[in-house]
């Protein structure tokens, strides 16, 4: 009966389930997505490290530390990686990069890959280096150039393609220069106060616990402040991030199918509002309510099962192209395989979810009653007040919160995801209210009646226009948040260029070449902003706790990271324009006996638990200095300028190891790359951050991210296109009506064409305006809350996104619309359109 | 008296399947203006089709239609669009409002499309004539039955149409209500002096028309002349 009575809908049912067609694909793409990437992870995890240990930190190691270090492994290497100005010589370019000095066999597993590929092995025995291939287009160098690294060239042995553990976005942000270790030296980069990352990498004998080896050295590790990875530990890190990033993916993927479950849910409401004569005859021909209910139930789960197998199907398909969306993030190759459990779970998901949705409609053909066939107006009784009801709108929740709860593994954060999720929702769904409410009750009288009826018709009965307005609404939501995102940062950076604000930073200057430096930027005419000296240090004690004391006291409320990070500290007599003191009193010169008063950032002082009066003892290369906690500091970090979480006074540190940095203004590109091309002849081991190259990058980052973000938005904005095409194909009936009727009421074709292209119009642009409205404010709290900045968003681009979502809507909505256009006036007067 | 709608010999043919059905056949008639009409028939014996073709909603195999000395069978949609907003006023069974529209609003659709400007003040006092001045912003699934006929009324005659062309106007009401109905379409007619056309399988409501034409089998089987409308 089930079959028979769904003959002449089939298309039209297809059409509803199609909005989860989109979900179960989204889904299953990233299942297999996942899958995959754990297979790929778990074989390439070697490879990734490229040793079976890694042991690194910022120091270099001392005796001792060296003694372990000379023990361990049957091979060795070494790497100190820093950042630097290199030169090219051949047509004057210099850019900051990653500069890693590299001694012995490295990597042991994969390979430096390079072009050609005999460069990764000659480079290590010559003065050569390999250069990453990002800068080498950037400056158009060529194999066998050479470039210039402190006080000595080397020749470009190869274009470095790939090393272990680097990924796309990891060589846009620094881009890597490998040179051998012995000509470091050589450079005269590495001084006392540069900040160099020292990292051995071991290959250990076969069959060597590697995490049973790494525990024993711990407690000796920890005490040098050095850090370790092994093969596990880095699949486990690995493994870890990129589970964030499906989950992430597979939630958005969830909620793209939640929108079109609801979308199916309102098609189906309508679907048996039209089925409601049949289902009558049905009832007085004898068949019971319950019976009349699963002949409905069974279409349902019949499509749902059609709707998951061609979404599992699409999104196997799609899973072919998401490595390419997400490559620029991996550090490793991913496989895309079929992945049986991921078509499995998402089969089981569209077939469970549609049911659940489109239990709501259906429950009300149980209280169809056969006097339906007498009377047309008879309405069946409300669904709110059918318990049954309730019992599903529970296990919608439930299913809600099980589905989240098996990604997350977290009950609390499944709670809080599942309540987030309905909290969104009537956001969004209130939002859409308002906005159109707002439209319609201020809405002008004296506009024409077009207008007026496009507008009149979002409100038809049975109107679908709340959900349509959330899943395209959502959708824009997502890639506004974006261009406001970036807008934000990108506006933090360019506006501290503007006006004379520095715009070009010069640091590890050492304090030798400081006055020369200054000398320098004044003979090209430049103003120097400001030059600091910063120091380098660690935090030894809080109020006479040591980090290991502070472990094992759980009283002592100092948190551990406190301890880990090496402090860049400055010394002065005053307080620069960008700070104002929010507590105690600020003390420019040290007493000549007696702790020297620190003044600290408020907001660090806030997450580290310390007080005014506190004291603390810091190390700078071996010697304890210790300090009393005298001020706090409110400080404005949106100014391009050098700012601290620790401020010395005078009198302390004068003596001790030290860098200077320089700020300065430079009006042109071409006034910037002089300066920067002198400064790097002169002084090698100077680097330099143009802002302009901050901007450079940050545009890239964006534009990597950028592709994800609006690969995910497309899939909301996709469902939500999918959800109007099947409204617009549900509500033909009474849009048929509605034209023919003003037909006869003597309008025109072009009249009844201006008025359904309104009606999609003020659809998109409601639905676009929503999603803008929530955007603007989901990133001004980002821009106030998180990046403490000022929010002033890009218009431009949020018209063009207005206008896009409107047009599409509109161009959506009149090519299904037209059918609808060109009937004839006669079947006003025909009951049976 | 003027022949506000004159059929010559009009014949109306479908195709279906691979044969033709002729719902239509040779039907001549004129209505003076100012004049009642009601045309019965059994259901299937084209009356439906016969509005169609006389209000400018369908066009005929065969034959003419002069509405208002409009010759209609020459004329494109749009023009027929005109025509009807012009000089037409419609009453259907199932009423017929927008949904999306207030009953007030709905009153002020034909003029609306004309782009006739400040017709509120005459759609309120057509309302206040069919007693629906209170409910003039209530929409269409608000108001019950009868008053969404009543409203439709008003409608009607909001464009102060030359013919009004009324299908089975009480055929969805209840005995009562139809009776209401029937004296205020009646009574709004004979105020404006509307040509009025009913299509009805009532019998007792045809006999309050000027005129009864009969058909069956697509052909007029008879043309009575009642005598003077009796609304009362």
């Amino acid at each position: 009966m089930a079959w028979r009575d769904s003959r002449r809908n089939r298309a039209r049912l297809l059409l509803f389930i199609s909005s989860v067609v989109l979900g179960i694909a989204a889904l299953v793409a990233i299942y297999s997505l996942g899958d995959n990437l754990r297979q790929n992870i778990d074989n390439q995890a070697a490879e990734l490290l490229g040793a079976d240990l890694e042991i690194s930190g910022s120091r270099p190691a001392g005796t001792r530390m060296q003694k372990l270090i000379d023990s361990l492994g049957t091979q060795r290497s070494e790497e100190r990686s820093f950042a630097s100005m290199i030169y090219f010589p051949k047509n004057g370019g210099s850019r900051l990069a990653q500069v890693r000095a590299l001694k012995g066999e490295f990597p042991y597993y994969g390979e430096l890959e390079t072009q050609p590929a005999t460069a990764a092995q000659a480079f290590r025995d010559q003065r050569q280096a390999l250069v990453d291939q990002t800068l080498m287009l950037q400056y158009g160098a060529q194999v066998g150039d050479s470039i210039r690294l402190g006080e000595i060239t080397f020749a470009i042995a190869g274009v470095l393609l790939k090393a272990p553990g680097q990924t796309g976005i990891s060589t846009t942000v620094a881009p890597s220069v490998y040179i051998p270790l012995r000509y470091l030296e050589q450079t005269g980069l590495a001084q006392k106060g540069s900040r160099i990352n020292y990292r051995y990498y071991f290959q250990l004998a076969p069959k060597t616990d590697a995490g049973g080896l790494v525990k024993l050295i711990k407690p000796r590790l920890d005490v040098e402040g050095l850090r370790y990875e092994t093969i596990e530990s880095q699949k486990e890190d690995t493994g870890r991030s990129f589970r964030d990033l499906t989950r992430f993916l597979a939630l958005v993927g969830f909620i793209a199918l939640l929108l079109g479950c609801i979308g199916v849910a309102s098609a189906i409401h309508i679907y048996v509002r039209e089925k409601l004569n049949s289902i009558a005859v049905l009832r007085c021909l004898g068949v019971k309510a319950s019976q009349a209910f699963l002949i409905y139930l069974i279409q349902i789960t019949g499509i749902g099962i059609i709707g998951s197998v061609i979404g599992a199907v699409l999104g196997t398909v799609i899973q072919q192209f998401l490595p390419l969306v997400i490559e620029d993030f991996l550090p490793i190759e991913v496989t895309t395989d079929i992945s049986w459990s991921a078509i499995g779970q998402g089969l089981v998901l569209g077939v469970l979810i549609s049911i659940l949705f489109a239990l709501l409609p259906l429950l009300s053909i149980r209280k169809i009653s056969p006097l339906n066939v007498l009377r047309a107006s008879y309405e069946p009784t409300g669904r709110a007040t059918d318990p049954v009801a309730w019992v599903v709108y529970a296990l919608i929740v439930l299913f809600i919160f099980g589905f989240t709860l098996l990604q997350m593994k977290d009950w609390r954060e499944a709670a809080v995801f599942t309540g987030s999720v309905l909290g969104a929702f009537f956001v969004l769904i209130g939002m859409a209210m308002l906005l159109m409410w707002l439209v319609r009750r201020f809405f002008p009288a004296s506009w024409s009646y077009l207008w007026r009826q496009g507008l009149a018709n979002l409100y038809r009965p049975n109107n679908q226009t709340a959900i349509l307005m959330v899943a395209i609404g959502l959708g824009t939501a997502f890639i506004c948040t974006l261009y406001f995102v970036q807008g934000i940062l990108l506006s933090r950076v360019t506006l501290s260029s503007s006006g004379n604000q520095p715009n070009i930073v010069l640091f590890d200057i050492q304090s030798a070449q400081r006055d020369e430096v200054v000398a320098l930027a004044r003979q090209q005419g430049l103003p120097v902003n400001q030059t600091v000296p910063i120091v380098n240090m660690r935090l030894e004690e809080v109020n006479g706790n040591t980090a290991l004391e502070a472990q094992k006291d759980t009283t002592i409320e100092v948190p551990r990271w406190l301890f880990g990070r090496e402090y860049r500290v400055t010394f002065r007599d005053s307080l620069t324009a960008s700070e104002k003191v929010t507590e105690g009193a600020w003390q420019g010169v040290a007493p000549a006996t007696g702790l020297a008063p620190v003044s600290l950032e408020q907001g660090f002082a806030r997450r580290s638990n310390i007080e005014i009066g506190d004291t603390l003892s810091f190390n700078v290369q071996g010697t304890l200095i210790p300090t009393v906690v005298s001020s706090f500091r409110e400080v404005d970090w949106n100014r391009l300028q050098t700012n601290f979480v620790v401020v010395f006074p005078t009198g302390v540190l004068e003596q001790a190891p030290q860098f200077h940095v320089l700020l300065t203004h430079v009006p042109s590109q071409e006034v910037s790359a002089r300066f920067q091309q002198a400064v790097v002849r002169q002084f090698p081991n100077i680097s330099i951050i143009d802002l302009g190259l901050i901007l450079k990058v940050l545009d890239d980052l964006f534009e990597k991210i950028g592709f994800v973000i609006r690969f995910m938005a497309g899939f909301s904005i996709l469902t939500g296109l999918v959800v109007l095409v099947a409204s617009v194909l549900i509500s033909k009936y009474q849009r048929i009506q509605e034209s023919v009727l003003l037909r006869t009421l003597g309008a025109s074709r072009r009249q009844i064409f201006v008025i359904t292209a309104l009606e999609y119009f003020f659809l998109g642009a409601l639905a676009a305006a929503t999603g803008i409205l929530l955007a603007l404010a989901g990133s001004w709290a980002l821009a106030r809350y998180n990046f403490e900045t000022e929010f002033q968003p890009q218009f431009l681009p949020v018209l063009i996104i207005f206008v896009l979502v409107s047009l599409i809507t509109v161009i959506i909505g009149l090519v299904n619309s037209r059918g609808i256009l060109s009937r004839p006036p006669l079947e006003v007067l025909r009951q049976d359109v | 008296m003027n022949t506000i709608l004159s059929l010559q010999q009009v014949s109306k043919t479908y195709r279906s399947g691979n044969r033709d059905l002729t719902v239509l056949d040779h039907v001549s008639f004129d209505v003076p203006a100012g004049s009642t009409m009601a045309i019965v028939g059994p259901s299937g014996s084209g009356k439906t089709t016969l509005l169609g073709l006389c209000a400018g909603l369908d066009r005929a195999t065969s034959g003419s239609v002069h509405l208002h000395d409009t010759r209609l069978d020459g004329l494109s949609e749009d023009q027929l669009a005109a025509v009807r907003n012009r000089y037409v006023g419609f009453i259907f069974q199932n009423f017929q409002l927008l949904p999306t529209l207030t009953a007030l609003e709905n009153v002020m659709v034909p003029l609306e499309l004309r782009g006739e400007k400040n017709i509120r003040p005459r759609a309120l006092d057509l309302l206040d004539k069919v007693g629906l001045a209170d409910r003039s912003h209530h929409y269409p699934t608000q108001l019950s039955g009868g008053e969404q006929q009543r409203v439709s009324l008003a409608r009607a005659f909001s464009n102060q149409p030359q013919i009004l062309f009324a299908d089975e106007p009480t055929g969805n009401l209840d005995a009562e209500t139809s009776e209401k109905v029937v004296h205020l379409l009646f009574d709004l007619n004979r105020d404006a002096g509307t040509t009025l056309v009913l299509v009805t399988h009532d019998l007792d409501l045809a006999a309050k028309t000027q005129r009864i034409i009969r058909i069956k089998g697509g052909r007029i089987s008879s043309d009575e002349r009642v005598g003077m409308q009796d609304s009362n």
